[in-house]
């Protein structure tokens, strides 16, 4: 039933989408840390 | 305790991919809902997770409140985070399995409700976290969690009653329960539990580390010696 | 009589009598309740017996509405004159300013109420076929669950940014029991169908739980700068 596969879909879609904004700020976290390092 | 989080990533990839196989191909098909049904094994561990979660929070609020731990405060937000990610995976999968058991998307039953209650109060407390100016932003969220702990109960009966006054179609209500269904229950339920335990370490860190940053970049603007220009 | 009733009775009689004197929130409140209640009208045409129906809803929306008006200046005058410091060192304790607050709203809203009920019985030829007695107490008890949490978090408000928009986006969600309770009971009293005792219970609980909650909070939620 392509009601089933879209509730699937969709769980792991979330799921992924929240991983991948966390990703997104410990790059971002990441790359503040060493501009701070290079400064003085 | 480094070692720990590799282990149990993979552990939780294992039974994550050993519940898909269950629930799709080794548990029956249902008698009267057909294969729709196997929504059932994301749709309750996550509503399950999700409640982990969120008890989490409360506990940390108060070891917040009482302890004054920065770890505490952090591990408040990456719950009520994570928790407010399952909980909307239980609202968006409950209407996708009612719509073709049912053939209405949406139903104020109580656990629906409930969870969307849920989802509003959790919200509303990681907005708060947000749009506080306060320098004691911890403490007064940690305030409101406690708040929003103690609604649950009077949440629940209030729906309950309501419902059996104006009695309605509820989601994932009863059905003969096989013991392979069952079976397959429990390894979703054990690996999104896991899951959500993992993601909610993940955002932990993440907030550690960025208040560690946030505290270095401070002292060092402090003793830097700043040049005239 | 201690320092934490004085400091109680003297804040309170201050705010009643600053509101006698100007009538700023009675008057917005009461027109903008106004304006709710004719909105609705031109939504929906009821019959006498559907409005018996859905006028519990449209009432206590209407209430909610026109409380939020009132609990979002309550601490505004404070905050203006660095009042706030002031009652921070004062040795009463902080409940008391609590209460005083609370008390306050809690009568602006009654009144409120006390003016808008005979219009709402005008508007949709209200009478009601249950025990109408009762709903005093649902009043009464409703009232005092929306501006307890009101107050608290409009003192948590204070601290934000889009402080107006804050109190109702916390307050909406956990006083949903309470809203449930107050539109069902009194719909339940007005068409006569069920009882509304068990609303009037939780409404009790509720009203136990969240004013207990807010005296033992009150001081960290001050203190927080």
């Amino acid at each position: 039933m392509s009601y089933l596969y879209a509730a699937y879909i969709v769980t792991w879609l979330i799921h992924l989408g929240y991983i991948g904004t966390l990703v997104q700020r410990y790059s971002r976290l990441r790359r503040e840390m060493q501009e701070l390092e290079r400064e003085p | 305790m480094k070692r720990a989080f590799p282990i149990l990533a993979i552990l939780t990839a294992i039974l994550l991919a050993y519940g898909l196989y269950q629930a799709l191909w080794v548990a029956p098909t249902e008698k009267t809902m057909g294969d729709v049904q196997r929504i059932f094994y994301y749709h309750v561990p996550s509503a399950w997770t999700a409640g982990v979660l969120f008890f989490a929070n409360f506990l940390a609020s108060i070891a917040y409140l009482v302890w004054r731990n920065t770890k505490a405060d952090a591990l408040a937000v990456a719950s009520a985070e994570v928790g407010v990610v399952f909980c909307t995976i239980v609202l968006v999968t409950g209407p996708i399995w009612a719509r073709p058991v049912w053939g209405i998307w949406w139903t104020w039953d109580l656990r629906l409700t409930l969870t969307l209650v849920l989802w509003l109060i959790y919200v509303s407390y990681l907005l708060l976290r947000r749009f506080s100016t306060s320098g004691q932003t911890p403490v007064i969220a940690a305030v409101l969690a406690i708040f929003g702990t103690l609604d649950i109960p009077l949440v629940y009966f209030s729906i309950w009653f309501f419902r059996t006054q104006h009695p309605q179609p509820v989601i994932g209500g009863g059905g003969s329960i096989d013991p392979r269904m069952l079976h397959a229950f429990f390894i979703n339920l054990v690996a999104f539990t896991c899951f959500g335990i993992l993601v909610c370490w993940l955002r932990f860190r993440l907030e550690v580390r960025r208040r560690e940053f946030e505290e270095t970049q401070a002292l060092e603007s402090l003793l830097e010696p700043r040049s005239v220009s | 009589m201690t320092a934490g009733t004085l400091l109680t009775r003297v804040t309170l009689l201050k705010d009643l009598r600053l509101e006698w004197r100007s009538k700023d929130a009675i008057n917005s409140m009461l027109f903008f309740a106004l304006l709710v209640v004719v909105i609705f009208s031109f939504s929906f045409d009821p019959t006498a017996e559907e409005s018996r129906r859905i006028a519990g809803g449209l009432i206590w929306v209407a209430f909610l509405f026109a409380a939020v008006v009132a609990l979002n200046q309550t601490w505004a005058r404070e905050l203006r004159n660095q009042v706030l410091d002031a009652y921070r060192v004062s040795p009463a304790p902080a409940n008391s300013l609590f209460l005083a607050k609370a008390l306050g709203n809690f009568i602006f809203v009654a009144v409120l109420e006390a003016l808008m009920t005979p219009l709402f019985i005008v508007f949709y030829n209200l009478r009601a076929v249950g025990p109408a007695y009762q709903l005093v107490a649902v009043a009464l008890l409703g009232t005092w669950a929306l501006v307890v949490n009101g107050t608290f978090f409009a003192a948590i408000s204070l601290r934000t940014r889009s402080r107006e928009i804050m109190l109702p986006l916390l307050l909406f969600p956990i006083s949903i029991p309470a809203l449930l309770a107050m539109v069902e009971a009194t719909s339940s009293i007005l068409t006569g169908e069920f009882s509304a005792k068990f609303w009037i219970v939780l409404l009790v609980a509720y009203d136990v739980v969240f004013t207990m909650a807010s005296l033992f909070l009150f001081e960290l939620v001050l203190n927080a700068e």
